[in-house]
């Protein structure tokens, strides 16, 4: 837990020591708030934006601290990006699984005493074309995400072939004003190409399939007002091992953005099966500084 | 002939008549809810201010003559929002040309755009329906 410390102690130094300077001159949300996965976006999708609130003179960036608590699971991720320009976002994310219930059975079943999944992840967006409130076709980017595990053993044990990997992704996002009883409506899709098992804690590739595949994923959100979104998202997922079905993820989150430094996310998520336990549902909430 | 023929002659003739009515009144709905000419042009007035005030910005608008700029974007708002205004300016392009805007600089104007609406009352659906139809001009002024 090093990581998550080292976050809230520099986040709760931004929010302390705020001082009068914005974090940038885009306008407030259209850095979305950060995925599990580090990368700006959703809470399980990235999006075409660029983190923090740089805009094409200006560098900025985040750290965010999530928590993710399902039946039978909880995963807490530590996450930092910086943003120059909105041309480059760079990030890095410290997921950790607790195992909590399948603790015992792992023990019983595979003689394994793990209690926790570790991974890193290390991302890159690049902003292709466009912005996403001033283009008509939108905002695109094209992202990478590199994976490690830093705990393999259960993920071997059920099948992965790989401690990591590597999705690429494609996204577009468009906000369009006044769309929806006036109020502002963001649309978002992306392509992801990977083999990662559940997001890559249970490793990448598996007996059923060891090929990247293409992943549809999509949110869409509604602007309350420049301080709240509501919306809901999809990830469409692999299912590459036999000891375990995996399904797609979807969401349903609420953002709060009282000011450009501060984001506050709640959101009910649907994870599906995750080795074995099923109907993995429950609730996220993530809180974003940005400078 | 039954009494009714007349009536129904009548009702005919009026409801031809109103498809005949030459133009249908302008929508200026927008124009109506920002307050008329009076409540844009206070806004404008606040976004002015908030100019000044905004480091990001004011150079770009240092020697400006404030009096005449705040009647042409006041008209040049009134007439977007369908108001009977007709905006007397310089085009756009040429208007914007050699300012070389950055992103910075036209995020920085919107965000003061919507602060001056806000302080103003202006209702959060109102301002999405003036910012819908002002981004068009995106491309004229940064020149793109």
């Amino acid at each position: 837990m090093t990581a998550f410390r080292l976050v809230l102690a520099c986040l709760t130094l931004l929010l302390s020591t705020a001082g009068q300077a914005s974090p940038g001159s885009r306008l407030w949300a259209t850095g979305g708030v950060t995925t599990i996965d580090g990368s700006a976006g959703g809470g399980l999708v990235p999006w075409a934006l660029l983190s923090g609130y740089a805009s094409d003179r200006e560098w900025g960036g985040t750290l965010a601290l999530s928590r993710l608590e399902s039946d039978d699971y909880s995963l807490d991720v530590a996450a930092a990006s910086f943003n120059w320009r909105n041309r480059l976002e760079l990030s890095i994310g410290r997921q950790t699984l607790d195992l909590d219930s399948l603790v015992f059975a792992l023990k019983e079943d595979f003689g394994l005493e793990q209690d926790q999944l570790r991974q890193d992840i290390v991302g890159a967006k690049l902003r292709l074309w466009g912005d996403v409130l001033y283009s008509p076709l939108g905002q695109w980017s094209l992202g990478l995400q590199h994976k490690r595990n830093r705990t393999f053993l259960v993920p071997e044990a059920i099948g992965a072939r790989d401690d990591q990997g590597t999705d690429v992704y494609l996204s577009a996002s468009k906000l369009l004003f006044a769309a929806v009883l006036d109020r502002n409506l963001l649309l978002n899709a992306t392509v992801r190409a990977t083999r990662a098992n559940q997001g890559g804690l249970l490793g990448f590739g598996g007996d059923r399939n060891n090929d990247h595949e293409l992943m549809a994923e999509a949110s869409v959100g509604v602007f309350l007002n420049r301080h709240w979104l509501v919306g809901l998202e999809y990830r469409q997922k692999p299912d590459n091992l036999t000891f375990a079905d995996e399904q797609d993820w979807w969401d349903l989150f609420l953002a709060w953005v009282p000011d450009r430094r501060l984001a506050v996310t709640a959101a009910w998520v649907d994870l599906g099966d995750i080795a074995g336990l099923q109907h993995q549902q429950g609730a996220y909430v993530s809180l974003q500084v940005s400078f | 002939m039954t009494p009714i023929r007349p009536w129904l002659l009548i009702l005919i003739l009026a409801v031809t008549a109103g498809c005949q009515t030459p133009v249908a009144a302008p929508d200026d709905t927008l124009y109506q809810d920002l307050g008329a000419r009076s409540g844009i042009a206070d806004v404008v007035e606040e976004l002015l201010y908030l100019i000044v005030d905004d480091d990001r910005i004011n150079r770009q608008f240092r020697g400006l003559d404030v009096v005449s700029f705040h009647r042409h974007l006041t008209d040049q708002l009134c007439q977007l929002a369908g108001g009977p205004c007709t905006y007397s300016g310089r085009a756009m392009r040429p208007l914007h040309a050699e300012m070389a805007i950055t992103d910075t600089e036209f995020n920085a104007l919107t965000e003061n755009l919507v602060l001056a609406m806000e302080r103003n009352g202006i209702a959060t659906g109102v301002q999405n329906r003036l910012l819908a139809r002002l981004i068009a001009l995106y491309p004229e002024v940064r020149n793109l």
